[in-house]
């Protein structure tokens, strides 16, 4: 049934959406319909599973825009080869998965485009702090978000429930939480500290309010320590001091058989995290449940991000206005939401989302709400701006706070965020950016 | 050039005409024997040594926020590059940790495959017994030093670990093997245990190359098997302890997989824990090629001098010993 009718409805709705981009875009849209019959065909780079199953449906409905998907490694090597395909000057697809905190240093590579005279009024149809992501706070449109990963909490119901406890509403409840089941049986921990993951760390930050990067004028700022990123890696610092979540990394072999025997008994996560507790925690299910994330300020609900990518058009594009065409239906049209959350399985950043996310993931089978959550949590994202050398203060996350989590001292959680924001200053400003403070 | 055509297809006929041919052969002959050679080594080692040691006095230079098409360029950066590679805060403490490394590594290494060797010729006349316990050692040597590290890392993660369950059964607690003291050693154990084999198997073939007579003197002179050993069959050997040393003081230098590996299992192996993993950090994850390329010629610079010093410092005495 799906199969069938699938391609008709994108073809309706893909029709329907150009018409309308056609009348409120300006020049470059009316280019494109000025030659209906010019045959191009695309290439896409993308990592998602069964993307050329949605990418199907759009080239059974568009006979003249062929998109052929590439399949890529991942996030870091797809980058990798853009950069390199930009520096011998040719290579390049026409359209490319890009992570959010890699648009910065993409644009600054002048591997990806900007599409706003393409693209349209595309703005509302997405959550305040994704679109950030691909304006980069400017004028231009760097690209369309495709998925998002709105931070959720997730926990071992039952061991909430023999502890008399209920699902955390504020970071000190989570706090209290995790001190009560770590006294209960002291092998058992709501969490780890894991230094190997930058993303959840920026995403916490981002939830007290911080935006590590940003720009002023004609100059970058850095504020990798301030105020709510401290706030941040003092909480977290302080419960590995006490003792009661662990310090050791997340997706080793001992941190799935962690999660899988019942002694990791929590995940401060993302929307996308059932998929992987199924993989690690197989022997776990039912037992789970996903609640909206433990907040500072419970009165004004707040979240961050971890992980989610947008679909950009290359620099070295010919067709850039097929390609923005592209980029848009596949991220913004119904039909191509509901292939991309049912057959690649992601979780659409658009708003609309929401009506096609109706049945909850199978590891949360029984939980009805999932996607409401979800919803919810996306909504409540805070803008962040990613600047362009994201993975330099990464690789310094990396090393500065697997000293403070070997150390397990609260102090050692704050400082490294000096470490950070010193080395990320200095790689910016001995690249030539101009860097303001 | 005729002639050296017509050679393949009847070269043994022709052989009566060979001295007038001999002179024009000279000629040509040794370049066309050596062009393969020559093109794959001007190909795929000079060019990319001249190349990265163009890119190491190089650098992007970005003007303003970095965004538009214009705003990067490549310009000649002298030699600040390495002032940056050998003042980064990381790098020295790396270099000191690869010394530490080797310091465990080598002898240990070299100790360890010199003991089985000496041992494994002590009881030539057992010859299969022999045979299984060569390739029982050698066997490590044939497992990827990724796949190792993954395989010890597993040993090493107290939760998964088996190693762990047998001292707990025993009462005892186990150490943390990837904690800040141990690391060094947990990471050096990797390199010992693949390593030791191919050592093993260069100096044992060095030993087999003996002939027994000398053997069967010494003996008839009174010498217990100890003596033969450490009188005899080490300074017969020491060519080949002195090769093993150089290939093994090489690969210390050049420790990348092992530590790579089990970087994300652990807190206590930084991004940076090595000189070559500082280099993978620089080239890959900062995209900074030009960084990158500058601590590799430092880095190849390095192993230059200590190889070729360490063989002129001992390479004489060692082979000297065979006249």
């Amino acid at each position: 049934m799906k199969t069938k009718f699938a391609p008709l409805m994108a073809a309706l709705t893909a029709a329907a959406l150009f018409t309308g981009t056609a009348c409120s875009s300006s020049d470059s849209g009316d280019t494109a319909a000025a030659d209906p019959n010019e045959k191009v065909a695309l290439t896409y780079w993308s990592w998602t599973p069964n993307m050329d199953k949605v990418v199907a449906a759009w080239n059974a409905a568009n006979p003249n825009i062929q998109v052929t998907v590439n399949k890529q490694d991942g996030g870091d090597p797809a980058v990798t080869k853009l950069l390199t395909a930009v520096k011998a000057g040719s290579g390049a697809p026409d359209i490319m998965q890009a992570e959010y905190q890699k648009i910065p240093t993409l644009v600054s590579a002048n591997a990806i485009t900007d599409i706003a005279g393409e693209v349209g009024s595309l703005k509302e149809k997405f959550p305040e702090g994704v679109w950030n992501g691909v304006t980069l706070g400017s004028d231009a449109v760097y690209g369309v978000p495709q998925d998002s990963g709105p931070l959720m909490f997730f926990y071992r119901s039952d061991v909430f429930e023999s502890n008399g406890l209920a699902a955390p509403k504020t970071w000190d409840d989570y706090a209290a939480a995790a001190e009560k089941i770590h006294k209960t049986d002291p092998k058992q921990y709501l969490g780890t500290f894991s230094a190997t993951d930058a993303g959840l760390f920026t995403g916490l930050a981002q939830q007290a309010g911080a935006s590590w990067w940003g720009v002023t004028g004609d100059a970058w700022s850095v504020n990798i320590n301030d105020a709510a990123t401290q706030k941040v890696a003092a909480y977290w610092g302080g419960l590995v001091e006490k003792g009661v979540i662990d310090n050791k990394p997340m997706y080793t072999p001992e941190w799935n058989a962690a999660l899988n025997d019942g002694t990791q008994v929590g995940w401060v996560s993302a929307v996308w995290a059932p998929g992987v507790l199924e993989g690690s925690a197989k022997d776990t299910k039912g037992k789970w449940a996903a609640a909206p994330m433990p907040q500072w300020d419970a009165a004004a609900p707040a979240t961050g991000n971890w992980g989610g990518s947008a679909t950009s058009v290359t620099a070295q594009s010919k067709h850039k206005a097929q390609a923005a065409k592209f980029v848009t239906w596949l991220n913004s049209d119904p039909a191509a939401l509901k292939l991309l959350a049912t057959d690649a399985n992601i979780y659409p950043a658009a708003t609309d989302a929401s009506a096609v996310l109706t049945a909850p993931p199978a590891f949360f089978a029984d939980q009805a709400d999932y996607y409401t959550i979800a919803g919810d949590a996306a909504k409540a994202a805070k803008p962040f701006t990613y600047g362009p050398n994201v993975n330099v203060a990464y690789s310094a996350f990396n090393d500065a706070f697997g000293k403070a989590a070997e150390s397990k001292k609260a102090a050692a959680f704050t400082e490294s965020l000096a470490t950070i924001q010193q080395t990320t200053v200095d790689d910016l400003k001995n690249s030539g950016f101009t860097v303001a403070g | 050039m005729s002639l050296i055509i017509d050679k393949p297809a009847a070269p043994v006929r022709q052989s009566a005409a060979r001295p007038p041919r001999a002179r024009t052969r000279r000629s040509g002959t040794p370049y066309a024997f050596l062009a393969p050679a020559l093109v794959l080594f001007t190909l795929f080692l000079a060019a990319p040594i001249v190349y990265a040691g163009y890119l190491s006095l190089r650098k992007v230079q970005v003007k303003g926020l970095g965004l538009g098409a214009a705003s990067r360029t490549e310009v000649w950066a002298g030699l600040s590059n390495y002032a940056r590679s050998l003042t980064d805060p990381d790098f020295l403490p790396s270099v000191w940790r690869v010394g530490a490394y080797g310091l465990i590594v080598v002898p240990a290494m070299l100790g360890l495959a010199l003991l089985m060797a000496l041992l494994l010729d002590a009881s030539r006349t057992r010859e299969s017994i022999s045979k299984f316990a060569r390739i029982a050692i050698f066997l490590p040597y044939a497992v990827p030093a990724v796949v190792a590290s993954l395989l010890w890392g597993f040993l090493y993660l107290p939760r998964v670990s088996p190693i762990t369950d047998l001292f707990e059964a025993a009462g005892i607690t186990a150490p943390n093997l990837l904690s800040s003291d141990l690391t060094l050693w947990a990471v050096a154990n990797i390199a010992i245990w693949g390593g030791t084999g191919f050592n093993m198997i260069v100096i044992y073939t060095a030993l087999r190359a003996v002939p027994t007579s000398l053997y069967e003197s010494a003996r008839i002179d009174g010498a217990s098997e100890v003596a033969i050993a450490w009188r005899i069959k080490i300074p017969i050997v020491m060519p080949s302890l002195v090769m093993t040393f150089v290939f093994s003081l090489i690969a210390t230098l050049q420790v990348f997989a092992e530590p790579m590996t089990l970087r994300p299992l652990a807190n206590t192996i930084s991004t940076t824990w090595t000189p070559l993993m500082k280099v993978y950090r620089d080239a890959f994850t900062r995209n900074d090629i030009y960084a990158a390329a500058a601590t590799s010629v430092i880095i190849a610079l390095a192993t230059f001098l200590l190889s070729f010093g360490f063989l002129k410092l001992v390479g004489r005495r060692a082979f000297n010993q065979e006249d």
